[in-house]
């Protein structure tokens, strides 16, 4: 695993440095926050259970970053990675595939995590959001929903010619799941047509499966949404392996 | 002298296109091989082939004793790889090329000291995207030289390059043989090939068709030298036929070529034109070189 490290160190770096992908990972779902929380506040609604659109909100935006990077930043870098001969250039070293795909993933992964870091402690700072969930199972429920995500990513790299295309399907995509998934509008607001239609949306399973954590259900209860997003990350990962060009 | 690269019988198509059609051949530890031709005859290809990048459709590689498909990873510790087509991300900087090349390879050399050497220390903190084509250029060269490699392979290097650039890299070029590396280049410039390797395959359809010194190249055609002058007014060359080696006289306007073989052939025209109390200017003679070697061998003309 020669160059993990520092390739992941390099990844990092570069994510950084483009300010629209920095923008939209770490600082978009604060902001988003921010906005909804100053026009609704966090105070308990019979609505939502007895929580407040804020509590709701936290889980909700996880979402919302994991789309951002896995459907955009990663399908965007990955094809631009290829397109501009970066990858062809790693093949003309001893550098393993396996190291290269793994610190590829762990930096994208990284960005999610810093994104997500700071959206919680926004709404823990600012609504003081509650948590009644178990710390591990939130983390182990956001792994599998960020890993299948990628998987979905890569998926459109490999099968996207261009880097371009790569950009356009990735955020046509990412677009339509934001609105009609529960990650920015609550589910339980949207009209009974549309909740059934995002029932075949993935993300809408990453939201509901981390709100469900998030507040203390047992996997258990979210069978359903741990099957698809499991499926998601079997077959569009098997898919992303066998779509995966160097050239 | 032991052997770097051994090539027999390679083949490699892409569809019903064969790039490369049965080449063969040898590059000896330390020396600079070229191998020219023009675009598409299949250099490229076979480079690849070599790297272990491109797997051949028949044919066997031996690169340091190792089969670059089955020991691909144990070979790219050895070798450093220039590639024709590469970039890097737009907002890496050189510093971080270097580091992050550095970590892929268990031996390396001191990175500060190499751009130091290339002339790349002063951009250190540069962008990648910030780079002119000849300083992009000498990165990927300092990419391919981190290693310390024993052999190192550089594919249309100079393409894109001015003049200046070029001749710049040539030096670089030949300090690296200096160093006691074998060197594996390919050009489309034949003024490139005469120039630095010690041996070159002229490389034409997919084929090698021929491959020796630059000077054994030219001398096999025995092309003719030619001696071109300049003399104002009328005046009578017959004196000029009798010369021993000279072929032929051919007079545009003011211009004089004269053709011929042998040693003498320049004293012997000058001293002619002496005797015959003519007054010439702008006197020079041309050598043939390796583009008339590619054109007695093809019939046709090297096109850039």
């Amino acid at each position: 695993m020669r160059g993990f490290w520092k390739l992941l160190l390099v990844q990092a770096k570069l994510y950084l440095r483009e300010p629209i992908a920095t923008f939209f990972t770490i600082f978009y779902a604060p902001m988003m926050l921010l906005l909804f929380g100053a026009i609704y506040g966090n105070e308990p609604s019979p609505f939502f259970g007895g929580r407040g659109t804020m509590d709701i909100a936290v889980p909700s935006y996880i979402g919302l970053i994991i789309v951002t990077v896995g459907l955009i930043s990663l399908p965007i870098g990955t094809a631009a990675a290829r397109e501009r001969g970066v990858l062809r250039r790693f093949r003309a070293t001893p550098l393993h595939p396996l190291a290269y795909i793994l610190s590829d993933i762990a930096s994208y992964l990284l960005m999610t995590v810093i994104g997500v870091l700071l959206l919680i402690l926004t709404g823990r700072v600012v609504f003081h959001i509650r948590f009644e969930g178990n710390i591990l199972s939130v983390l182990a429920g956001f792994l599998l929903g960020t890993t299948a995500f990628f998987a979905l990513g890569y998926l459109i790299a490999g099968l996207a010619p261009t880097a371009r295309s790569a950009q356009t399907v990735g955020m046509i995509l990412a677009f339509i799941m934001m609105f009609i998934s529960g990650a920015t509008i609550p589910l339980e607001v949207l009209p009974a047509k549309v909740r059934a239609i995002s029932q075949y949306i993935p993300l809408t399973h990453v939201v509901t499966l981390m709100r469900g954590l998030w507040f203390g259900d047992s996997w258990g209860q979210h069978w359903k949404e741990v099957a698809v997003l499991v499926g998601c990350l079997l077959v569009g990962g098997a898919l992303a392996v066998k779509t995966f060009r160097w050239e | 002298m032991s052997i770097a690269i051994e090539v027999n019988d390679l083949h490699k198509s892409y569809g019903p296109v064969r790039a490369v059609d049965g080449v063969s051949f040898t590059v000896e530890e330390g020396e600079i091989f070229g191998m020219v031709g023009p675009n598409g005859a299949g250099k490229t290809t076979t480079i690849e082939c070599v790297e272990g990048l491109r797997r051949p459709d028949r044919g066997t590689v031996k690169v340091l004793g190792l089969d670059p498909q089955r020991d691909g990873y144990e070979l790219r510790r050895r070798i450093g790889i220039q590639l024709q087509e590469a970039a890097l991300h737009p907002r890496l900087k050189v510093w971080e090329a270097l580091d992050l090349f550095s970590s892929f390879y268990p031996r390396r050399v001191d990175g500060k000291a190499l751009l130091e050497q290339l002339g790349l220390a002063d951009k250190r903190n540069a962008a990648f995207e910030k780079l002119s084509g000849g300083q992009k250029q000498r990165l990927f060269v300092a990419l391919a030289l981190i290693n310390d490699p024993e052999l190192v392979f550089l594919d249309e290097l100079t393409t894109g390059l001015d003049p200046q650039a070029r001749r710049a890299m040539w030096d670089l070029v030949r300090g690296i043989r200096e160093r006691g590396k074998t060197v594996f280049l390919t050009t489309h410039y034949m003024e490139e090939a005469e120039r630095l390797c010690d041996r070159v395959a002229i490389m034409d359809r997919g084929k090698i068709v021929a491959l020796d010194t630059p000077e054994n190249l030219i001398r096999s055609i025995g092309a003719e030298q030619r001696v071109v002058f300049t003399v104002d007014g009328q005046w009578d060359d017959t004196l000029l036929r009798g010369v021993p080696g000279v072929t032929r006289v051919e007079r545009i306007g003011e211009r004089t070529v004269v053709y011929g073989r042998g040693e003498g052939l320049v004293g012997g025209v000058v001293s002619a034109l002496e005797r015959m109390g003519i007054r010439f200017r702008d006197l020079r003679t041309e050598q043939p070189t390796l583009e008339d070697v590619f054109l007695a061998l093809t019939g046709r003309e090297m096109r850039e």
